[in-house]
């Protein structure tokens, strides 16, 4: 049977939370590969297994209820189904569920592709005392049923061998002719007739079922009819008509309704006659039911969510707080090391700030990262999320959003102090398109944890008797417009109804370790990967930005003559000692002191006209005209600019800006000081930076996931232009609005 | 024995699914959930705004929201 060396496609397909994926992970472990299909988000996992010398390759579908057209996860199963032909398909159901977890089952079977049955969490099914008669199941459905238990591997090498067997076997397609009854019948042989003598398609698929679809009103089929066969596909259009009239009047229903209820009744009769039989009452509460008595409950339920998210945002920024810290300090270490090492110049600038820096950045929210999804994986894995978004649904619905739009919301800041990039990531879980969109183009606009320090700074400066309650309502405000711009979004852009809800909630289970740490580390590693090369990209263009033109020759000899001058003034013997600083112990005289003092004054300075003189310093100069209306000057323009690589480098850029050197972020006292001692800034303006920096372009970092999350660059783009008008207008709205007021002065 | 709309259903009736008037997408996702007519199914709960509402069909627990249980008319079991 087994001939050696040969290699078999195998594919794995059944409903979400039926064990599919821990299946998975259970045959293939580590030696898994995640990607996504070609040109959209959906995942694709493969892995190999070695057994007795053919190699299977298995591809994990995703989950889904059905094989209909409607949803991206449903059309790339099917397409893959039809386009890459599995020798055999692993159609995992779970047995405490088996009448819907069948409906799938038998939209394979009508397909005719070879399916072997796993009979999944059989153990679950024997504590709840539903018996199932496997051999007999086997029998009726003609289709080898093997149970398992994919958590413990129970049953896994016999599976694998059964379908490595069947495989082997090299079956062609059967499609399973179901009857749906008296109106439907005549209507279909006519239709898979007329199909059958124009081969439409028949090369891949039975003419019995591109005929079902055709009454099933499926998009796909039917525009690939109109586009290869425009007369048969008329005809046949008419044919479905006819009878849907007909139907209409005579029962009020559809054919695609009267056809799921054949396929129900299918199932039905399948499990009738000792094959399923229940020794409970099926009401009875199980443990899940008694936890969701109190994880759902009117009052309780609310409270234990906040706890419970709150927990997920303690879990990922404090646990994550360390190794952060410590991929930053080895950067930073990098950092001076290539700084005492290479000569003073371009090159040593790109690296240091270029390279190292942007690498840093990119490998700095790693950690963070890796903690989220761990966290997320388990809420997800335990069935939690799906009540999380059966709770909150009624609220975010409101604003054109999901339920579970939270998570992604309170990921990006909505606490204050997280990250947009793994919130960006975390609308993975949402599966309905608009929605998920909406979401992942808000999220952005929370607090995020670079945000915080500039506030924390403005606020330092400008409302020093008010800290707490401005940083609170900077949280509310910033919710307040997340969900308002959602709504904008929904009923302009993306506008539409919101996709039905009907949301399963799986009982409660207790994930495996693997599982989890499979999960995160795959998504992790893809965003090390992809947001890898663009960011470093990016960082080095901003680099570039604010390097280049650099100073003119006159300058720079302008800035030595003054330094030369400065020295001048101080004794010969002296002057060494102040170029170079004292040597260790020894006591520096006042006049050495403060030459030092001028000529670190005058490289401040020099850094600053070099700043004004770079492209960014251009830019922001330029943009003045049109930044006047919301108060800003060109510092502010050029600090909001390197802003875009990411928001805390505001702090550093306003410090060369002021000609206050290096200013590190939580070391910005001085910076706070000499904004609230300058005319040009005031409360009002201070305020209009804030809400300016809470709403404009997300960084880049942030850019990148929203395009790799979307699927598309012009989302990206539009992120960028959206916000950072958004932010404009309301700034302007602020500023100029508080100086009618009489504020601001 | 009366006949009512999901919406209308308290925590805690049965009843059996007589009709599903929804068509296009959302007809088909009821329908892949297995509500059609004949199915026995019982009001689990509600969510604490009310909406959406839980209910206990084949064996599992599925959520909707109040105007898509507004397309599932069930008879109502009068004794539970």
């Amino acid at each position: 049977m087994n001939n050696g060396n040969e290699q078999y496609l195998i594919a794995l397909a059944g409903n979400p939370n039926c064990g599919k994926t821990t299946l998975f992970n259970a045959v293939t472990g580590a030696r898994q590969h995640v990607g996504n299909y070609p040109g959209i988000t959906v995942e694709k996992k493969e892995g190999f297994y070695q057994l007795n010398g053919s190699r299977l390759r298995l591809v994990d579908l995703p989950g889904t209820y059905s094989l209909t057209a409607y949803s991206l996860e449903e059309l790339v199963a099917r397409d893959f189904l039809v386009q890459e032909r599995p020798e055999v398909v692993l159609n995992i159901v779970d047995a405490c569920n088996l009448e819907r977890n069948l409906y799938l089952t038998v939209q394979l079977l009508e397909l005719g592709i070879p399916v072997v049955l796993v009979l999944n969490m059989v153990d679950a099914a024997e504590s709840r005392g539903i018996e199932i008669d496997v051999e007999e199941l086997s029998r009726r459905l003609q289709l080898p049923v093997v149970p398992t238990v994919a958590r413990t591997g129970r049953g896994k090498d016999d599976l694998l061998s059964t379908a490595a067997r069947m495989a082997s076997e090299k079956r062609g397609w059967a499609p399973l002719h179901i009857s749906y009854g008296p109106d439907i019948d005549p209507a279909l042989d006519e239709m898979e007739k007329e199909i059958a003598r124009l081969s439409f398609l028949t090369e891949a698929l039975p003419s019995r079922w591109t005929a079902l679809k055709y009454l099933e009103a499926d998009e796909q089929v039917i525009a690939k009819g109109r586009e290869t066969h425009p007369e048969l596909s008329s005809r046949l259009e008419a044919i479905a008509a006819r009878l849907t009239d007909h139907l209409q009047k005579t029962l009020e229903s559809y054919p695609e309704a009267i056809i799921a209820d054949h396929r129900y009744g299918f199932i039905a009769a399948l499990l009738k006659g000792g094959v399923v039989t229940e020794k409970n009452k099926s009401d009875r509460l199980y443990l899940s039911d008694q936890i969701d008595r109190v994880l759902t409950n009117r009052l309780l339920g609310p409270v234990s969510m906040m706890l419970i998210l709150y927990m997920v945002y303690q879990f990922t920024f404090n646990y994550s707080a360390l190794p952060v810290q410590l991929v930053e300090s080895a950067f930073s270490m990098l950092g001076n090391r290539m700084d005492a090492l290479l000569p003073e110049g371009l090159i040593k600038s790109l690296i240091v700030s270029g390279i190292i820096d942007g690498v840093g950045g990119v490998i700095g929210f790693v950690p963070l990262i890796l903690f989220m999804f761990f966290a997320i994986a388990f809420l997800e894995d335990t069935g939690y999320l799906a009540r999380v978004a059966y709770m909150l649904d009624r609220v975010f619905r409101t604003f054109g959003l999901h339920g579970s739009s939270v998570m992604a919301f309170i990921i990006s800041g909505g606490i204050a102090g997280g990250c947009a990039v793994p919130g960006v990531m975390a609308t993975r879980t949402l599966r309905s398109s608009r929605e998920r969109l909406a979401t992942l183009l808000t999220a952005p606009f929370m607090n995020c944890g670079a945000k915080i320090p500039v506030f924390a700074m403005l606020i330092a400066a400008f409302f020093p008797k008010n800290r707490a309650s401005m940083m609170f309502l900077l949280t509310l405000l910033s919710w307040m417009a997340a969900l308002f711009l959602a709504k904008l979004i929904r009923i302009t852009i993306l506008k539409g109804p919101s996709t039905p809800f009907l949301l399963e909630l799986p009982p409660y289970r207790l994930p495996t370790f693997k599982g989890l740490l499979i999960h995160t580390w795959e998504r992790t590693w893809q965003y090390v990967q992809k947001a890898g090369t663009i960011i470093l990209a990016i960082s080095i263009l901003f680099w570039a930005l604010m390097t280049f033109p650099g100073l003119s020759e006159k300058k720079k000899v302008r800035f030595e003559e003054a330094r030369q001058e400065i020295l001048a003034g101080v004794p010969p013997e002296l002057r060494e000692m102040t170029a170079r600083g004292a040597p260790e112990g020894q006591t520096i005289p006042a006049v050495v002191a403060d030459a030092r003092e001028r000529i670190l004054a005058l490289d401040h300075e020099e850094a600053q006209t070099a700043l004004k003189d770079s492209f960014a310093g251009r830019i922001g100069t330029a943009m003045e005209s049109v930044s006047r209306w919301s108060g800003f000057d060109w510092r502010t323009n050029v600090a909001l600019l390197s802003g875009f690589a990411a928001k805390e480098i505001i702090i550093s850029t306003l410090g060369t800006a002021y000609s206050l050197g290096k200013v590190e972020t939580g070391d910005d006292l001085s910076l706070s000081e000499r904004l609230s001692n300058d005319p040009l800034w005031n409360p009002l303006k201070a305020f209009a930076v804030i809400v300016f920096i809470m709403l404009y372009a997300p960084c880049f970092a942030t850019i990148t996931c929203i395009i790799k999350e979307s699927g598309a660059w012009k989302w990206g783009v539009f992120s960028m232009v959206f916000n950072t008008s958004v932010a404009f207008l309301i700034a302007v709205l602020v500023y100029q609005g508080g100086r009618w007021l009489g504020l601001g002065t | 024995m009366g006949t009512v709309l999901l919406r209308h259903m308290l925590p805690g009736q049965k009843g059996v699914v007589t009709q599903v008037k929804a068509v296009g997408e959302l007809g088909r996702r009821i329908r892949d959930m297995g509500i059609v007519p004949g199915t026995p199914l019982f009001v689990q709960g509600r969510a604490p705004l009310l909406d959406p509402v839980a209910i206990r069909v084949r064996n599992f627990t599925l959520t909707l929201r109040n105007n898509e249980a507004d397309y599932i008319h069930v008879e109502v079991d009068e004794t539970s």
